[in-house]
């Protein structure tokens, strides 16, 4: 298993090409939901030392809506699907044009609907990558919170803490027309995963 | 007039001490457990982003520290003791711990959070350090900071709002 500071330039290459297929469909699939375009961000790949993952995802305490799941399969690692309150809220107003946003909280049914809308996302995300590299993955049942990016975001850093001092997540981000929804997808394979993503993809000679 | 005060910040997997007047701090913690360990006699302060249980499981070359509870509290009594504090007048606050998401299917990962408060609390006790509070468990994340003048720790989370131990 190669360590994940050694890759080279083409393997970050890959890397974003899977997070530009996989969140390519998933912003598709938003958009058939919202019934409105939705731009995605191209995809970067981000290493990033451990002890500065707070600031990486929007600083001290940023507090995010997020939707996690495990993913499960050939290729196994960790997904998050990460807004701010605001545009959770602006996400449900989309869909029951009840919903309040004037209050940040969340209630039951709609922290349901956030974990069941990532899990459309999700499953999009994945079933591309699927489709792509042949590799069987498939996603959890979702676990919602709302809570600080970092406290969250580092459930899933903990397979690869195991071997590493930093985290390598595959990050994309995307907005709706008015720029009213905006969320960010964060993959992050375990570390075995690597090896298996490019030798599917044949880049391992 | 808002005062600016000294601020040491410990990120993830990472320790630290403070000896100046002034607070430190880390942000975020979920499964993750913050130690902190505090002279009062000298002032010093230190404090301890752990992130898993055990450096037995560690796969990596050169050891963090930092990062493991059973190598951690010990490698932060030595960065406090070397800065002139004394082991036998330590005392421990830790916060932390909590399972972020709560669902079957995540295996091991799932008892993170309670894993690594038990190996802290074990390796205080190892210590003989008296843990004097600590604010552990649940669902939700935290930010910590102690106050290197009080020994106080403040604990602010988005659902539980903030309090001191």
């Amino acid at each position: 298993m190669a360590a994940i500071n050694q890759f080279q330039e083409f393997e970050m290459d890959i890397l974003k090409e899977i997070g530009n297929i996989g969140a390519g469909n998933a912003a598709t699939a938003l958009a058939t939901l919202l019934n409105k375009p939705v731009d995605m961000g191209v995809p970067t790949v981000k290493r990033v030392p451990f002890e500065a993952i707070a600031e990486s995802v929007g600083g001290d305490e940023s507090i995010v809506a997020a939707v996690y799941f495990r993913v499960e399969g050939e290729a196994p690692g960790n997904m998050f699907f990460m807004m701010t309150p605001e545009a959770a809220k602006q996400l449900l107003y989309h869909f029951n044009s009840e919903v309040s946003c004037e209050h940040l909280d969340f209630t039951e049914m709609e922290c349901s609907t956030i974990s069941e809308i990532g899990n459309i996302l999700a499953g999009s995300y994945l079933s591309s990558l699927a489709d792509f590299t042949h590799l069987k993955m498939f996603p959890t049942v979702p676990g919602f919170a709302l809570d600080m990016a970092g406290a969250i975001l580092s459930y899933g850093l903990l397979h690869m803490s195991h071997t590493a001092d930093e985290a390598l997540f595959i990050d994309t981000q995307f907005l709706e027309g008015q720029n009213q929804v905006q969320g960010q997808f964060f993959l992050i394979p375990d570390p075995d995963s690597f090896h298996v993503i490019f030798e599917a993809l044949g880049a391992l000679s | 007039m808002i005062e600016q005060r000294n601020m040491v910040k410990v990120g993830m997997a990472d320790l630290n001490i403070i000896t100046e007047p002034g607070i430190i701090r880390t942000t975020g913690l979920g499964s993750c457990v913050g130690v902190t360990l505090y002279d009062p006699l000298t002032r010093i302060a230190g404090m301890a982003h752990v992130m898993l249980p055990s450096s037995s499981i560690a796969r990596e070359g050169t050891l963090n520290k930092a990062k493991y509870a059973d190598t951690a509290i010990v490698a932060l009594v030595e960065r406090m003791v070397g800065a002139g504090a004394s082991s036998a007048r330590l005392v421990a606050k830790i916060a932390g711990g909590s399972q972020m998401f709560q669902f079957a299917g995540a295996g091991d990962t799932l008892r993170i959070g309670p894993r690594n408060t038990e190996v802290c609390k074990q390796m205080i006790q190892d210590l003989r350090i008296p843990l004097l509070a600590e604010d552990c468990g649940g669902n939700h994340g935290r930010t910590i900071e102690i106050d290197r003048d009080t020994g106080i720790l403040t604990i602010r989370s988005v659902q539980m709002g903030v309090k001191e131990l």
